[in-house]
Parts: C-alpha cells; sequence; structure tokens
C-alpha cells in the first residue's frame, strides 16, 4: 500500500522534473536559435559599407546605414543627457526623503508601471507634444521619447542602489555635522557610484533597442544628417521598414542592423554587470 | 548623583535631566540623570537592550534622523539644552562627535576622509589643512602607517586602521565631546589595545563617553560607570569603586556575570 | 583635569554663518529633488491628458461603443476599437498560455534541479536574453518561423485540432504561418525571459528553512515546489504574470511582423488579424486628421489597459514582500 503511494509519487515528481528541464531546453533551444540566425545574417550582411555609406534608395542596390547609426548615436546620446539628471535626482529624493511619505510612494508605484508600459504610446504622447505642435519631425522628439522610456530605469536603479548604502555610513557623515545634501553628494552618492552607473548603461542598452516611440518622432531619413530639428535617420526604424521590403539588399541591411543593436545592447548590459560586481567585490 | 568628596570639583561638559526617550510607543530610556564629566571618560554598561546606545545617540541627537523617535526633558551641554528644537543639529554634531561600531570610512582617499569634517566649518588653507590632517592622524596614532599613503583609498586599510581613521575623522574637527558607541567590538584584539590606549590620550583633551559591552574594557578606560538597565540608570559612579564595591545588587550580580 | 583644545559650548560666530547657509541649502536639496520626483507624476499624467486630447475628436463621434465596434473603413471614417482590441488580447492570451508554464519550469529548474556551477551562467544568459530588443523576434518571425510553421506547424495542428469538434474552427482556413496564433507564439518567447527571470527571483527569495524542513519530511522536489514553493511565492508569480501580460499587450515589433496587419476578425487563428499597437505602427504614417484621432483614441485605450494590468501586478507583488518582510 505505503509502496504503491510511493511509487506513484515518486513518477509525478519525475515527470514534473521532466518537463521542468524539457521547458528549460526549449527555452534555450529557441532563443538560442534566434540569436543564431541574427549571428548568421547579420555576419553575412555585415561589410565596411556598414559604416561608411548610407542607406540605398529603394531599388539602388548596395548602400549602408552610416545615417542610422550616426542618428541612433545621437540620439540615444542626448537621450541620456536628459534621463541622467532627472531619473538621479529625483531618485534621490525617494531614497532620502522617501520614507513614510506619500508622495514619494505614489511617485514608486508610478515609475514601476511606466516601466513597463508600452512604448508606441510613448511615442504618440512625444508625437502629440513636440511633432504635432511644430509639424514636423525631428530627433528631439525622438530622443524625448527615449527618454520618457529611460528616466524609469535611471530613476529606479537610483533609488534602490542608494538605500543599500549602509546606515552607518550616512550616520557617520550626519555625525560630523554635515548638511543633508553634503551627506548625499560626497558620502551616500559616491558610495552607490557603481551602482548608479549600472542604471545608466542599462537604461542605455534599453533605448537602444526600441524602435516603436521612433516610428512617430524621429521618423526615418534616407539621407546623412546630424540635424536634430528634422526627420533623424536611426537602425531601429530603418530595420523595420527594411525588413518587411522586397529589396534584397534591404533585407541584408536590416539583420546587419539588427545586429549590431543586439550586440551594442548585449555588450552594454555586461559591461555593467561585470564592471558592478568587481566593484562591489573590493 | 554619587559625587567624588575628596577630588576638584569636576565641571560638566554634559548634563542630563530627566531624559525619557520613545521609539514610537516604546519608552527605551526612563528619567535618565547624569552627569559627564570634562576631560574624563565615562563608559555607559549593560546587558543588551538597557537603552546604553540609546543614551549615547541622545547625545549628539543622532536620533534626529529617525521620525519615530523622540526625546523629552533636558541635555545640558555647557548650559545649552541641546533637546531644545531650536538647537541647530549639525552644529551640535560638530562640538559632538561620534565614532561608530562598524568602521565607516567613506569613499574618498585618507586625506579627504580626514578633511571632510574640517571643510564643513573651516576654512583652511591647503597648508594649513594637511597640517590639521596630520595632527588628527597622529592622535589617533595612524600617521606612520598612513603618511605615505594619504591618496588611497580609507577603505584599502584594514578594520583596526579603518576604525582608528573613524577616530582621526572625529578629533580633526576638534569638539569638545567625542562619543564612541562599541568602537572594539568589531575588532581584534590587538586593534582594540591600540584603541583603548587612544582613549587613555584622548582623555586629556576631550571628553569621552563610551558604550560598551565589554564590563573588562570600562574597568580598563573610564574614570567613571554608569550601569543601565532596562531604560534606567541603575548606578553611577567612580569607575573603581563601582567595580569593587557596587552600590546596587543589580549592578553586582551583572558585574560578576550572573546576567549578561 | 582637562581642558577641551577649543571653546567648550556653542557660541562660535563663524559657525552660526555657516550653520545658516546649510539651512538654506537643505532646503532647496530637498525642494528641488521633490520637483523632479514630481516631474515623473506630472508626466503620467500628461500622458493621459494629450492621449485624451488627441483622442478627442474620435470618442466624441462614436462615444463609448467605439470599444466595441467591429469596423475599420478608412475611407467612410467609421472606426471601431475591437478588431484591434481583439487582436492584442489574443495574442497576449496565447503568449502568456505558452509563455507561463515555460518560464515556471526554467525557475523551477535553476532553482531546484540546476547544478549549482551552473545556475549564475545560466540566469545571467536568461535576463541577458530578456534584453535582446523586440525587433529581433520579429524578424525571426518573418524569416524563419513563418515559413516553418507554415509548412510544419499548421498542417500539423489543423490536421489534429483542426478536426475537433468546438475547437476546430480556430485552425481552419489557408495557411500562410502568419496570423493572431503566430504571433501569440513569437510573442511568447519574447516575453519568456522575462517572466522566467521574475519568477525566479520570486523563489529565490523565499527562504531557505521553509524548502529544507518540507525535503526534510520526505517531499519530493515537485512536491515540495508545488506544495510548499508555489504556495508562498503566489502572489509574487501573479504579479510576474502580469508584469509579463502588460509587456505582452504593448508589445509592437515582435507583433506587427506576423500577425498579417488585416482589419479584420476572422474564426481562424491561422487568418491575419491586427493588434492595437500594429495598427499604430502601421496606420499611423498615412493618417490623416480624424484617422490620426482614432489611432490616439486606440492609443490611448490600450495604455489604460496596460496601465490596469500594471498596477494590479505591482499591488501583487507589493504583497508578497510585505507578507515575507521587507523587500531584499
Amino acid at each position: 500500500m505505503n509502496n504503491n503511494l510511493y511509487r506513484r509519487r515518486k513518477f509525478v515528481n519525475k515527470l514534473g522534473l521532466f518537463a521542468s528541464l524539457f521547458a528549460m531546453v526549449l527555452g534555450l533551444f529557441v532563443l538560442l536559435w534566434i540569436l543564431f540566425i541574427l549571428f548568421k545574417n547579420g555576419f553575412a550582411g555585415l561589410s565596411l559599407a556598414i559604416f561608411t555609406e548610407s542607406t540605398p534608395a529603394p531599388g539602388t542596390p548596395g548602400g549602408g546605414l552610416a545615417n542610422a547609426i550616426v542618428g541612433s548615436l545621437m540620439m540615444v546620446g542626448v537621450s541620456v543627457l536628459i534621463s541622467t539628471p532627472i531619473g538621479i535626482l529625483a531618485g534621490v529624493y525617494l531614497a532620502e526623503f522617501g520614507d513614510d511619505n506619500k508622495l514619494a510612494s505614489v511617485t514608486r508605484f508610478v515609475v514601476d508601471i511606466m516601466l513597463s508600459a508600452p512604448s508606441i504610446v510613448l511615442g504618440l504622447f512625444a508625437y502629440a507634444v513636440l511633432v504635432a505642435q511644430v509639424k514636423h519631425f525631428s530627433g528631439w522628439a525622438g530622443s524625448f521619447a527615449l527618454a520618457l522610456i529611460a528616466i524609469p530605469v535611471v530613476l529606479k536603479t537610483t533609488e534602490n542602489m542608494l538605500r543599500l548604502v549602509p546606515g552607518s555610513l550616512r550616520e557617520a557623515a550626519f555625525a560630523l555635522g554635515a548638511p543633508h545634501w553634503k551627506v548625499t553628494n560626497y558620502v551616500t552618492l559616491r558610495a552607490a557610484r557603481s551602482g548608479v552607473m549600472t542604471g545608466l548603461l542599462l537604461a542605455l542598452a534599453r533605448i537602444s533597442g526600441e524602435t516603436a516611440p521612433l516610428l512617430f518622432t524621429a521618423l526615418n531619413n534616407q539621407f546623412f544628417s546630424t540635424n536634430m530639428n528634422a526627420p533623424m535617420a536611426n537602425l531601429p526604424v530603418v530595420i523595420f521598414q527594411f525588413a518587411m521590403s522586397p529589396y534584397d539588399n534591404w533585407v541584408s541591411l536590416a539583420w546587419a542592423g539588427a545586429l549590431l543593436i543586439t550586440l551594442s545592447v548585449l555588450v552594454l548590459n555586461i559591461i555593467a554587470r561585470v564592471w558592478f560586481r568587481e566593484r562591489n567585490a573590493g | 548623583m554619587n559625587n567624588q568628596a575628596n577630588e576638584l570639583p569636576l565641571k560638566n561638559a554634559l548634563e542630563v535631566r530627566g531624559l525619557n526617550f520613545f521609539y514610537g510607543k516604546f519608552q527605551g530610556l526612563k528619567n535618565i540623570d547624569l552627569d559627564i564629566a570634562e576631560g574624563k571618560v565615562t563608559a555607559f554598561i549593560g546587558p543588551s537592550g538597557c537603552g546604553k546606545s540609546t543614551l549615547l545617540r541622545a547625545l549628539n541627537r543622532m536620533y534626529s534622523l529617525y521620525p519615530g523617535q523622540r526625546a523629552e526633558g533636558q541635555v545640558n551641554f555647557y548650559g545649552e539644552n541641546i533637546l531644545d528644537p531650536k538647537q541647530d543639529v549639525n552644529m551640535l554634531r560638530a562640538r559632538i562627535g561620534m565614532v561608530f561600531q562598524k568602521p565607516t570610512p567613506f569613499p574618498m582617499s585618507i586625506y579627504d576622509n580626514v578633511a571632510f569634517g574640517v571643510r564643513l566649518y573651516e576654512n583652511l588653507s591647503k597648508g594649513e589643512m594637511d597640517a590639521r590632517v596630520e595632527w588628527a592622524l597622529s592622535k589617533a596614532a595612524l600617521w606612520g602607517e598612513a603618511k605615505d599613503k594619504l591618496n588611497q583609498s580609507g577603505l584599502s586599510l584594514s578594520g583596526g586602521q579603518q576604525q582608528r581613521l573613524c577616530i582621526a575623522r572625529s578629533v580633526a574637527v576638534k569638539p569638545s565631546v567625542i562619543l564612541f558607541d562599541e568602537p572594539t567590538s568589531a575588532l581584534d584584539p590587538i586593534s582594540t589595545g591600540k584603541i583603548e590606549e587612544l582613549l587613555h590620550e584622548l582623555k586629556s583633551d576631550y571628553t569621552v563617553a563610551i558604550v560598551t559591552h565589554n564590563m573588562q574594557q570600562a574597568a580598563r578606560v573610564s574614570d567613571f560607570t554608569a550601569f543601565m538597565y532596562l531604560g534606567e540608570l541603575v548606578e553611577f559612579g567612580q569607575t573603581d569603586k563601582i567595580f569593587v564595591k557596587p552600590k546596587r545588587k543589580e549592578t553586582e550580580d551583572y558585574i560578576t556575570g550572573r546576567f549578561g | 583635569m582637562g581642558t577641551p583644545p577649543t571653546t567648550s559650548g556653542m557660541m562660535d560666530p563663524r559657525m552660526v554663518a555657516v550653520v545658516k547657509k546649510q539651512r538654506i541649502q537643505d532646503f532647496l536639496f530637498h525642494k528641488v529633488t521633490m520637483l523632479f520626483a514630481i516631474l515623473v507624476l506630472i508626466a503620467l499624467a500628461a500622458i493621459l491628458v494629450s492621449l485624451m486630447i488627441s483622442a478627442w475628436p474620435a470618442f466624441k463621434k462614436f462615444g463609448i461603443d467605439f470599444i466595441w465596434t467591429v469596423e475599420w473603413d478608412i475611407i467612410n471614417e467609421d472606426f471601431g476599437a475591437a478588431i484591434a482590441i481583439y487582436g492584442t488580447l489574443i495574442s497576449s492570451v496565447i503568449a502568456l498560455l505558452i509563455a507561463v508554464p515555460l518560464a515556471f519550469g526554467i525557475a523551477l529548474f535553476l532553482t531546484e534541479m540546476c547544478p549549482l556551477w551552473l545556475r549564475r551562467p545560466l540566469g545571467t544568459a536568461i535576463e541577458l536574453l530578456a534584453a535582446v530588443p523586440s525587433i529581433i523576434y520579429g524578424m525571426f518571425g518573418l524569416f524563419i518561423f513563418a515559413p516553418l510553421f507554415a509548412e510544419y506547424g499548421q498542417p500539423a495542428l489543423q490536421s489534429t485540432l483542426g478536426q475537433m469538434p468546438l475547437i476546430g474552427p480556430f485552425f481552419g482556413g489557408a495557411m500562410n504561418g502568419i496570423g493572431l496564433l503566430a504571433a501569440g507564439i513569437i510573442l511568447a518567447f519574447m516575453v519568456l525571459p522575462f517572466i522566467a527571470a521574475v519568477m525566479r527571483d520570486v523563489f529565490e527569495i523565499m527562504p531557505p528553512i521553509l524548502r529544507e524542513s518540507a525535503y526534510g519530511l520526505g517531499c519530493t522536489t515537485w512536491e515540495v515546489v508545488r506544495y510548499i514553493v508555489l504556495p508562498y511565492t503566489q502572489k509574487g508569480v501573479i504579479g510576474g504574470i502580469m508584469l509579463g501580460l502588460g509587456r505582452a499587450l504593448g508589445e509592437t515589433m515582435a507583433v506587427t511582423f506576423v500577425i498579417g496587419n488585416s482589419q479584420r476578425i476572422s474564426e481562424s487563428l491561422f487568418a491575419p488579424g491586427t493588434s492595437i499597437a500594429s495598427t499604430l505602427a502601421n496606420e499611423f504614417g498615412e493618417a490623416d486628421d480624424f484617422h490620426l484621432s482614432t489611432l490616439f483614441a486606440l492609443g490611448f485605450l490600450l495604455f489604460v489597459i496596460t496601465f490596469v494590468v500594471l498596477a494590479i501586478a505591482k499591488i501583487m507583488i507589493l504583497r508578497t514582500e510585505r507578507a515575507q518582510g521587507a523587500k531584499t
């Protein structure tokens, strides 16, 4: 009697564990397959021309992604410049004044929601505010939309990292008679420095891969341009347009662009982790 | 309450009168009356949870950082009640310093660590600051070991050295009183010994109050001892009198190790 | 007897001036940081208001019926959100039906079965995969998955599930590898790493003593997870699932490539359809004023739907953290 029950339990256990292993293998397999395809097609499309020539007109052979790469770099760069001070200062508020504070609780709640909010809707908002008013698309609008995505990431990481700083360190600074802002600036923020930088890198990685918000703001530009006040070429939108097109060279460029973005995102993530781990071990 | 009849009358750096302390609804200190004599070392001893750290931290209003904590009563620092809401706590803490249980070097160079407090309230030239840093590190018996690595991070020092850095940091601003909250409980015996020597020397220039759960340490370093239990001041007096002939049974029980 | 090195007491005039300055500085510090925190709240409000304003012409014309009207006639300017909402919901539900069990299996594997030396690399791999931009999944879907699905997957489904009563029609019709089901599958793998990572985190915060006591009683691994870990982490798990749902609902790129972009609701999951995000991505470029307003109305609805889902998720996760006694 006892033996039967036990055997049944063992069977169920084996089944469950096997299913888990299967899930792990399936999940990993598909995800690695996707990466493999990306690398294969992406590398096939890579060439020096990618970095030297701009996107080709429909039907014209060859071409590159130079304008899209530069455009993406510029917009992402401006976006980081906007979101860093806002995210860090707001994060500081939540960490230093945010205990037992209604405003802080509500802000935290909203930030968590914005973290997963549909980026396409944020693009719509940026359009309504920055594009519709001036009647033209621009790199600035694109950066604005990207900043809306980046700020919650920076804010949350900053708050979490500041809270990790031991209370005794803060107390030691206060005990010397330092005013609150100096304690935060010279001691707490400094101690959390590597964590905050990690947050910036992660935000950077996140916005590098975003397409939807740029569709309605920066749009795209066939030519090379560094004018942020006009439609700006960028990798994600180029990939979107080229991938679904009938032109072979366009598709090939799309894969190459996808590879570039993915590599940047992965490298940024890895750097962020390694750096953070290193700083914290020492 | 217990006065030394045969000595010159001591000036009090701090006088605690009727101090009650609350963590929310819980009362951590009950009606404490205590004098901290100038230029002497006063130790607070007692079992865990007796309120000795609470009392120490009330002396530099460290509790003001935490909204749920409050103190009632008076603590007179050279005549002024520091519990008064009008008292500027930053200024107070520049006059009454604190060294914590866990060594807490700031994430900056050794030099900057020591200079940090000084830079808050004094405008010294480079030369003057260099001199002050050297002076403070010497007072903390760290100058010899640190003088060649002033630009290295404070975190590069060993545990005992870090604690001496924290002492140098507090000393550098030239406070009147320095409070020590179990300063050696996280350190090895050799570092502990070095710091106990330091306490002896600091006495000549500063008033010291120290919380310790190590009775032998209290006996070694202090001039006066306060024994606390469950938030009350049970007995206070000259250290040798307390340890040799305590007046209260609870004191005797604690000292002889009947409870801990 | 000692003498302190400087003046005893407090009245040092140099200090009084410094202290006054500090008080002003700290006041500014508080107010300025608070301002930036409020800015975030203002942004949210601004988004809702601005979307509503732009969507107003559409809402005014169609009223609340807009939500369930099945119609998308650009020429005659007769619009309804039902088609797009249907596509959004169905593709997301399919995605979760696939991703949640897989994520659970992965989380179980990582916390109970995985050899220790492999735990960190695999865990990191999952987290890195969660960072891969969604457009990659879209491209994979279009170029690799769709043809394979059309040639092997869909026929297989049609000949098996497609022959059964009730659910048969879901798998009927033309098989070109795209459509709602295809979109759901691609979406599933896009949210999978994310949900798996959240579930793993939630399983890991659990105090080991609880697990150990269960093992100590002779429970098998499966039983420990099913009867101890899951109930304990229940709210966090549900929160994680809802976070994944929130992401799936709003996803554009992973879906647009394979959903077919057709404004119809069909019986079959193999038929092309559209989601709110896809509609926005596809039609925005050429939309004129009123059409644009309708798109904004869709965007507004999507934002509200995801907001509600994410808010519920957040509350559930907060409850778990509170039950486990403060966040780690």
